[in-house]
């Protein structure tokens, strides 16, 4: 556990002097900040509160979780393709650390900086919650960024994982994002040609788990496992793409 | 500390290392020695655990490297070929880092010491990004040493650094290897010469010669060469040194120096001495030319892929 906490901690930092995870969180946080901005503006102009549209943190977290789908492969990409290439995976594989270690410290460094940009955003409900009477359903809020996290934990396990496989990042980059995309929309296009079976398609779709139920507020047992197998998926693949290299 | 026994390596198709054995004790620094490809970097990553071997059996510190690897690392300090840095950390924060990697308690402190010992302790702060080359092979260094391992492997620790950074990374090698072992690669023949108590001689994966830089310097030269020059005729001078007992091959050069061999335990020097000063002749120059240990290493090289050709 040491040892994956003092592989998080310099990951993290590395982040603050990366200039793509800087040009990933300003374009993050500016795209959901004007998202909100503007529908702050909208529901202002049409008569107030109560009356005409009322802006929904769901919908926020909805397009913040998109945008991670879209931004997270390029943070990721380097995680451990980088150190492939400057020959300091040499150092980390042979100092007194095991593989799952190394991998799991990458994820949880990663993961630590897009929850930094998740907690900027929670002035986002509060500020809301200033502006209507009776305030907002708090219950909704926590299930809309419980969502949230768990999608952003298990894209990252994913993408650290790709980045194990290969030393390229471009490669990473272009594995990471299609992966993404399958899993978001077509995994579950072959449900509807089986006539058994079919709901395993259906249950793999990312979107049905995130935007479909948690970010709806209906915290059900089902999703959350969902997301916890990926991120298991994605540090297992990573440790056994480390243990492959190894011996080839 | 190091035992290796019928190491084996294939990269797919490959052999890399074909069948090594050999062993390192506490207390000693042994040189791996071998032209560039011979195989010198795979036994090292295999001995630190970076790769697995493909056959053999390899001890480190008294545990196997493959089954034991954690505890192998626990006790080993590896530099690398390409120093693994962080150009965006400054020395002291990767020391720091890496000192919380191997759990050292007070690893600032272990920070400073270890950089005061490879003198870097007054660029402490500044970013290994702008560091020289002679500086990252330091700190590499300092890596190295940080938790005080009981062996050390260095892949070629010298290499590109200048003359006077050389004599300084030998000496600390030289320091460490009193009381730790040390295995390191180079090759640079004289470096070897000069460190190393014992030399392993490694080429296209095998190891071909094993000794002292001493022994292996008398045992393949068998007869040490000397050339002599005087002043005017020499013919009649070379036909008296050929008399001599224990000279041999004796031959008059175009500049008129005489070369000759003696067999090593049979000095004919001060015989050969006595006959020019007796004879009349204006010494103007005696001296040996023994073999180097470059020589041998290119005729023991060349020996081996001759005789994979023929087999």
């Amino acid at each position: 556990m040491r040892n994956i906490w003092t592989i998080a901690k310099r990951e993290y930092d590395h982040y603050f002097i990366s200039p793509i995870a800087y040009v990933v969180a300003v374009a993050l946080l500016f795209l959901v900040g004007g998202y909100f901005s503007l529908m702050l503006l909208a529901a202002n102009q049409g008569g107030g509160f109560g009356g005409g549209f009322v802006p929904a943190i769901p919908e926020i977290n909805n397009l913040f979780g998109f945008l991670l789908l879209l931004s997270i492969p390029a943070l990721t990409m380097r995680v451990l393709a980088d150190e492939t290439r400057t020959g300091t995976i040499e150092l980390l594989l042979t100092a007194p650390v095991r593989d799952f270690e190394l991998v799991a410290g990458k994820w949880l460094g990663s993961f630590m900086f897009v929850l930094t940009l998740i907690l900027v955003t929670v002035l986002y409900p509060i500020i809301l919650n200033s502006q209507v009477s009776p305030g907002l359903d708090w219950r909704l809020i926590i299930s809309s960024y419980l969502a949230l996290v768990l999608l952003t934990g298990a894209l990252m396990a994913l993408g650290v994982g790709i980045s194990a496989i290969f030393s390229n990042q471009v490669t990473a980059f272009i594995t990471t994002l299609g992966l993404f995309i399958f899993l978001w929309w077509l995994v579950g296009i072959p449900s509807s040609l089986f006539p058994v079976g079919g709901e395993f398609f259906n249950y793999m779709v990312l979107n049905s788990h995130f935007g479909g139920a948690l970010n709806q507020g209906n915290v059900y047992l089902s999703d959350v496992v969902y997301f916890l197998s990926l991120i298991a998926v994605g540090l297992f693949t990573g440790t056994v793409a480390i243990e492959i290299r190894r011996w080839k | 500390m190091i035992q290796v026994n019928g190491l084996i390596k294939d990269y797919g198709a490959r052999r890399a290392l074909n069948n090594i054995s050999f062993d390192a004790n506490q207390g000693e620094i042994v040189g791996f020695l071998g032209p560039n490809g011979a195989g010198k970097t795979t036994a090292m990553r295999i001995l630190t655990g970076y790769m697995p071997p493909t056959d053999g059996t390899i001890t480190v510190a008294g545990y196997d490297v493959v089954d034991e690897s954690l505890e192998v690392r626990k006790r080993v300090g590896y530099l690398p070929e390409t120093v693994p840095l962080y150009n965006e950390m400054t020395a002291f924060e990767y020391l720091k880092f890496m000192g919380e990697l191997r759990h050292i308690p007070n690893s600032e402190e272990r920070a400073l010491e270890t950089l005061e010992s490879v003198n870097l302790e007054s660029r402490s702060h500044s970013y290994i990004g702008t560091f020289s080359k002679g500086m990252r092979q330091r700190i590499g260094l300092a890596q190295a040493l940080l938790h005080r391992p009981e062996v050390l492997i260095l892949d070629e620790p010298t290499i590109g650094l200048d003359p006077s950074q050389v004599v300084e990374i030998r000496e600390v090698i030289r320091e460490i290897g009193k009381d730790r072992t040390v295995l390191f690669s180079t090759h640079i023949l004289s470096e070897a010469q000069q460190i190393c108590d014992r030399v392993l001689i490694i080429n296209k994966g095998k190891i071909v010669a094993e000794d002292t830089p001493e022994n292996l310097q008398s045992r393949l030269v068998g007869a040490q060469r000397v050339v002599l020059r005087v002043r005017g005729e020499s013919d009649d001078l070379a036909a008296k040194v050929k008399k001599i007992k224990g000279v041999k091959a004796v031959e008059t050069k175009a500049d008129g120096s005489i070369e000759f061999e003696f067999s090593a335990g049979q000095d004919a020097r001060p015989q050969v001495a006595k006959t020019v000063v007796q004879g009349g002749y204006e010494l103007l120059e005696m001296r040996s030319v023994g073999m180097s240990l470059e020589e041998i290493f290119l005729e023991l090289t060349r020996e081996s892929a001759s005789g994979k050709k023929s087999s």
